[in-house]
């Protein structure tokens, strides 16, 4: 009966339901600053040694600040019976998937990718560095919103699920921290930096179209039991 | 085709009676294959040329590397038949593979930990395999968290059935990455290629241990399948009918 | 006059969790224009049951009829047909009533029959209000205002009249009466007497279908 089961209908509806609560887009962002703050008092100041380990915090910082976004994806949905309202409706959920994730990359990904010169500026990364690490947030936070999402339909029926799907998450996010701090490593040691960032985009285009398949037999099986 | 053999090998009666009935001959073929590899290699086989005796530990850290990918293979597919066929029977199997391969991992990452100290001079090295292997352990890790997490048994099942496929997906994918990444970073001091050539003196107990991991593999799998089997059929008549003559047979043997 | 297949039968239907037994071969027949009313204590697997009609759980057995078509064979059609209600009323917080029942029933905001479903669950002047702060009884009535518009076959409704008061009891009847007059059928499950006459009642516990016919 719901005719509202498309990608676009679910992305702007996630938009507009965030839009009206504003601060949880905020939160992740804050986080993402503020724990890459710690990293210079705990260790040291000197430049000279931030710029290498840089691209790696900032990288670290982004996976952790999607993965405690994530756990809001579904849970929403799940705890007003949205969820099954969607189950039972004719078209295939993939698409509405995707609509849900790709709003959840906007509200996450997309932000951290835009403030993360910020963080360059104070790890002291080379301004060589900035676009290549812009670049390579942007496609590979894709990749971390698209295997937050599948954790975050394993365990969107358990209370306390947010840890169990940062454990379960973490190793599938492996080869998308390498090659994303490799892309801004690369181009601080004067390499070219698009063979790294092309593994990303291939990465993503792997998990668009195997993640929401995924997810959806996922929300399947625990949305209703 | 005919497929009455698979739905027979799907029921759990069917699995239990018939391993009881060659699962001791397997255990005897797997100790003197254990026990000859362990004495063949450690007291017979020649001193490795460089490392000295120390090498020897590979008896043990190569086969429980081996079993340790294979069995995240053997636990996806598992779960995968489960899935497709919704058999029960294999979502036993692949729960029991679960703790099993996580402990063989951790066997290879110690073993590993213990060879590494005089080969490298430390305990841990960031060497592309041993990363591998700790990304491994990780992954079983959470699919055992993901299994026990649920309060229904089959929604668990089916859930970690589901992550042990994505898992399986990312394993070759991790595995690469982490070549790559390894190759980037790899310090001068700690480059260590395994000798292409083994000699076949030292190869040939290696090849028998690998065996015998094997056939341990399969007994230790199949002896917690059973016991995962009564539990779960309990209040059938057969497993009763079972209870009732193991009692029995202890009081009787007791008195 | 022919009798055709009928609107949704349901064959031996078995449902098992854990090596428990929650549906046992349940068998079920429903017409065009015609309740059923499913019955039970708590834990009788009234909940599950609709579930399973609404084929978002996958029975262990047995099968679902739509028009004599096995569900596999027309999901697409069946789901088209079908309004569920469930415990949750699936009314999200955030957005007003109004911007629920659009989303709901894919009409836009702006339409007539949108306000006037509003002010027959008497929700009048609330239309743009956030629902987080409504009651939970006209939380429930948004959700509720579905009813009204919607144009599907068949309605499964999993406790209707939880969290409302007796006038909107009435509303829900007075909702139901219409759509079975028009045509529709109804399948709910409810722990109140229904105040309707055609009223047919299948138990889980005693498995057997009572009341008119």
């Amino acid at each position: 009966m719901i005719s509202n089961t498309g990608f676009w209908a679910f992305l702007r509806r996630d938009l507009l339901l965030i839009n009206r609560r504003r601060g949880e887009v905020a939160s992740p962002l804050i986080f993402f600053i503020m724990a890459a703050t710690f990293v210079p008092l705990a260790t040291t100041p000197d430049a000279e040694l931030l710029k290498d380990i840089a691209p790696g915090i900032i990288w670290v910082m982004a996976l952790l600040a999607t993965l405690l976004s994530a756990e809001s994806l579904f849970a929403s949905d799940y705890q007003d019976g949205s969820l099954e309202q969607l189950l039972i409706s004719p078209q295939l959920i993939v698409m509405p998937v995707l609509g849900k994730v790709t709003a959840h990359w906007l509200t996450t990904g997309l932000p951290l990718t835009l403030v993360s010169p910020l963080l360059g500026l104070l790890l002291s990364l080379p301004t060589d560095g900035y676009l290549p690490m812009m670049a390579g947030l942007a496609v590979g936070t894709g990749c971390l919103s698209l295997l937050a999402a599948l954790g975050a339909a394993l365990t969107v029926s358990l209370p306390k699920g947010g840890l169990l799907l940062t454990l379960i998450v973490m190793p599938l996010y492996m080869p998308v921290i390498i090659f994303g701090s490799a892309t801004a490593q690369y181009s601080i040691q004067g390499l070219a930096w698009t063979g790294p960032l092309a593994i990303l985009g291939a990465m993503l285009a792997l998990a668009i179209a195997l993640c929401p398949l995924a997810i959806s037999s996922v929300l399947r099986l625990t949305t209703i039991n | 085709m005919n497929w009455n053999w698979f739905y027979r090998m799907g029921s759990p009666r069917w699995f239990y009676e018939s391993t009881s009935r060659w699962l001791p001959w397997l255990a005897a073929l797997t100790f003197v294959l254990l026990a000859g590899g362990l004495v063949w290699g450690l007291a017979f086989a020649p001193q490795d040329a460089k490392q000295g005796n120390s090498f020897r530990i590979i008896y043990l850290h190569v086969p429980a590397s081996f079993l340790a990918l294979a069995g995240y293979f053997l636990m996806a597919t598992a779960g995968a038949i489960g899935l497709i066929w919704k058999m029960k029977l294999s979502y036993m199997v692949m729960k029991c593979a679960a703790p099993l391969g996580a402990v063989l991992t951790f066997l290879a990452l110690f073993t590993g930990a213990v060879w590494g100290k005089p080969t490298w001079g430390s305990y841990w090295v960031w060497d592309a395999r041993v990363t591998s292997m700790l990304i491994l352990l990780f992954l079983y890790l959470g699919v055992l968290a993901l299994q026990y997490a649920f309060d229904s048994k089959d929604v668990g099942n089916k859930a970690s059935a589901i992550l042990a496929l994505v898992g399986t997906v990312n394993i070759p994918i991790i595995y690469k990455s982490v070549d790559w990444w390894f190759t980037l970073h790899q310090p001068a001091t700690i480059r260590f290629t395994e000798a292409p050539s083994m000699h076949p003196d030292m190869f040939q107990p290696l090849l028998v241990m690998i065996l015998g991991f094997y056939c341990f593999y399969a007994v230790a799998l199949i002896l917690s399948v059973r016991v995962e089997i009564l539990a779960r059929e309990r209040k059938t008549s057969w497993v009763r009918e079972r209870v009732k003559q193991a009692t029995q047979n202890t009081l009787g043997a007791g008195l | 006059m022919v009798v055709g297949p009928s609107l949704l039968s349901v064959k031996d239907l078995c449902f098992e969790r854990d090596d428990t037994q929650i549906i046992d071969s349940v068998c079920l027949d429903l017409s065009d224009g015609e309740i059923l009313q499913i019955e039970g204590p708590n834990g009788s697997g009234k909940t599950t049951l609709l579930r399973l009609l609404t084929s978002a759980l996958t029975p262990t057995r047995g099968n679902i009829y739509y028009r004599g078509k096995a569900l596999s064979e027309c999901r697409f059609e069946y789901l088209s047909d079908l309004l569920f209600l469930g415990h949750q009323s699936a009314v999200k917080v955030t957005l007003s009533a109004e911007e629920n029942l659009s989303w709901m029933t894919g009409r836009s905001t702006v339409c007539e029959e949108l306000l006037s479903a509003l002010d027959s669950v008497q929700l009048t002047g609330y239309s743009d209000v956030p629902c987080y702060r409504l009651s939970a009884g006209q939380q429930r009535r948004v959700a509720l205002a579905r009813l009204l518009i919607s144009d599907a076959k068949l309605w499964i409704l999993d406790e209707p009249f939880a969290a409302l008061d007796s006038q909107g009891v009435a509303l829900v009847e007075d909702c139901m009466q219409k759509h079975l007059d028009g045509g529709g059928s109804v399948v709910l499950s409810t722990h109140q007497p229904v105040a309707m006459k055609a009223v047919r009642r299948y138990s889980l516990m005693d498995q057997a279908i009572q009341g008119a016919v």
